[in-house]
């Protein structure tokens, strides 16, 4: 069925009885052209652009769960392409921009909200690296925009000017950033999928990759083995366990990364706010709960919850930034586990088994490159070469030298 | 999540550094000062970038840096966060000698 405001009229008025599920419960084939391990944002998406991109729809996603249980369901909701170095611009640049016509391409309501995302800046050093951000930023046609002090109070006018360690110097605004209903991105990229042929299997998971002769045949699954020509592995979090069953040892380190919400409020922060003098960002969903968060665990994890120091940590962060959320009640926190790469960035490659391709490594920014994670990882696939949007997500490129490090710490994962 | 440290005894985790992966103990045995062969720099990609990251009891390297300043190595399960052994990360004989 096709949404439109002709759909939900009548809908309502025969009392909402003849909604039908949004996609198949499928049962496994014993074979496809493609099957992708991992029904999250990345995979959903993958299986999508293989079919509408590619003409290639005997595809299966392979699910252990429940389709977007993982850290689709897990972050912070935030979009933004608000990098710094050339291998990722463009790509996040790609991103917002399939952001920008999700909705009317997969024709479901993301609630996709442009809301802009402020990175605060409290002295002259940080000022000048946000210079130097927003206009590489601009030279690669993103838009960005240098508030000083007195721009930032007339936004928001709440937030802790006077902070004695702190002051607000002013801010990088990046108007076309904002927040997304996540499930929605999961929900919305099944059913589109779904609807092109592909094969949505949940509670079926992989525990094993049949290679022969260096080549994928297919996945073994706790519902039999599953044959296919390509494999692709999209299950950030636990990448490392399912490269593992091809013989791939990953750069990589699981970490968990807490995120909360606040009880409803009235509509107080209209955007997206980071503050810069510690790891701090918040903004407001529109059921009225504040939503943030801030800095990983630190060590590794597979637990999907994190420990109290780190909400500490958070909520001092917030009491530094905006002092009036100080009374407020946290009603959840929740932990999703990282692919934290040695980086920062991503991998979106072939690797050395012939058939099999990898997507991993998204560290803690992997919901606001959903659409074009799956465009890339599509293409890279069916064309079993990468796009040139993700030429420079090389697994290999640790080997190479050509990192991609834009906080420039190194290969110490837990402070990316 | 606490760390019984064999020289200071129970303390929080707070009081500790994390650096990881400890079966990255032995760096790559290569000579000094020699160019790198084609095996000496696979083995240093694998040791400076590859990670052991399993699911279950991990080995790792925590520094208590709030304490007794040694490097302590800790089994501890990637689900429950249950740590099951710490000791030091050097043999005694060593610590102190550099």
């Amino acid at each position: 069925m096709r949404y439109s405001i002709l759909s939900v009229l009548g809908q309502a008025l025969k009392g909402q009885k003849d909604w039908k599920p949004v996609w198949r419960d499928a049962e496994p084939k014993p074979a496809y052209d493609v099957i992708i391990v991992g029904g999250g944002g990345h995979g959903l998406a993958t299986a999508y652009y293989l079919a509408k991109e590619h003409d290639i729809r005997n595809v299966a996603v392979v699910e252990k769960g429940w389709i977007g249980g993982g850290n689709v369901g897990r972050n912070t909701t935030i979009i933004r392409s608000n990098y710094l170095l050339p291998g990722n611009i463009p790509f996040y640049e790609k991103s917002m921009k399939l952001w920008e016509g999700l909705e009317q391409d997969i024709n479901y309501n993301a609630m996709i909200s442009q809301r802009g995302i402020l990175n605060l800046y409290h002295s002259d050093g940080q000022r000048d690296a946000y210079v130097r951000r927003g206009n590489a930023m601009r030279l690669h046609g993103v838009d960005a925009e240098l508030l000083d002090r007195e721009g930032v109070r007339k936004m928001y006018p709440f937030l802790n000017f006077d902070n004695a360690r702190f002051p607000i110097h002013g801010g990088l605004l990046h108007r076309r950033g904002g927040t997304v209903r996540h499930d929605a991105v999961a929900w919305g990229y099944a059913r589109a999928a779904d609807q092109r042929g592909v094969d949505i299997i949940q509670n079926c998971e992989v525990t094993g990759i049949r290679v022969e002769n260096g080549r994928v045949l297919g996945v073994e699954t706790e519902r039999g083995f599953i044959g296919a020509n390509k494999v692709g592995l999209a299950a950030a979090g636990n990448s490392s366990r399912v490269a593992a069953m091809a013989g791939l040892k990953l750069p990589i380190e699981s970490q968990v990364l807490q995120a909360f919400v606040s009880e409803g409020l009235k509509p107080l922060i209209p955007g997206v706010i980071t503050f810069g003098a510690g790891h701090f960002y918040i903004s407001q969903s529109d059921k009225g709960g504040l939503v943030f968060g801030g800095d990983l665990d630190g060590y590794n994890s597979y637990a999907q919850r994190g420990n109290l120091p780190v909400v500490e940590d958070v909520c001092e962060g917030g009491m530094a930034l905006m002092p009036a959320i100080g009374r407020l009640r946290v009603l959840r926190g929740w932990g999703g586990i990282m692919d934290m790469s040695m980086d920062g960035s991503p991998i979106i490659d072939k690797t050395p088994v012939d058939g099999l391709y990898l997507n991993c490594g998204w560290c803690y920014g992997g919901f606001k490159a959903t659409p074009a994670s799956g465009f890339c990882f599509a293409h890279t696939i069916a064309r079993d070469e990468p796009h040139e949007l993700n030429a420079a997500y090389r697994l290999d490129r640790f080997r190479t030298g050509r990192l991609i490090d834009e906080k420039g710490v190194g290969a110490q994962p837990n402070l990316h | 999540m606490r760390i019984v440290c064999p020289f200071c005894g129970a303390r929080d985790a707070q009081e500790f550094s994390y650096l990881g992966d400890a079966s990255l103990q032995q760096r790559p045995d290569t000579p000094a000062g020699a160019p790198l062969d084609d095996a000496a720099h696979a083995a240093w990609h694998d040791y400076v970038y590859l990670r052991e990251n399993p699911p279950g009891e991990h080995t790792e390297f925590w520094y208590h840096a709030s304490g007794c300043r040694q490097w302590l190595k800790v089994t501890r399960h990637m689900r429950t966060h249950a740590i099951s052994n710490v000791e030091a990360a050097r043999p005694s004989s060593l610590r102190g000698a550099a």
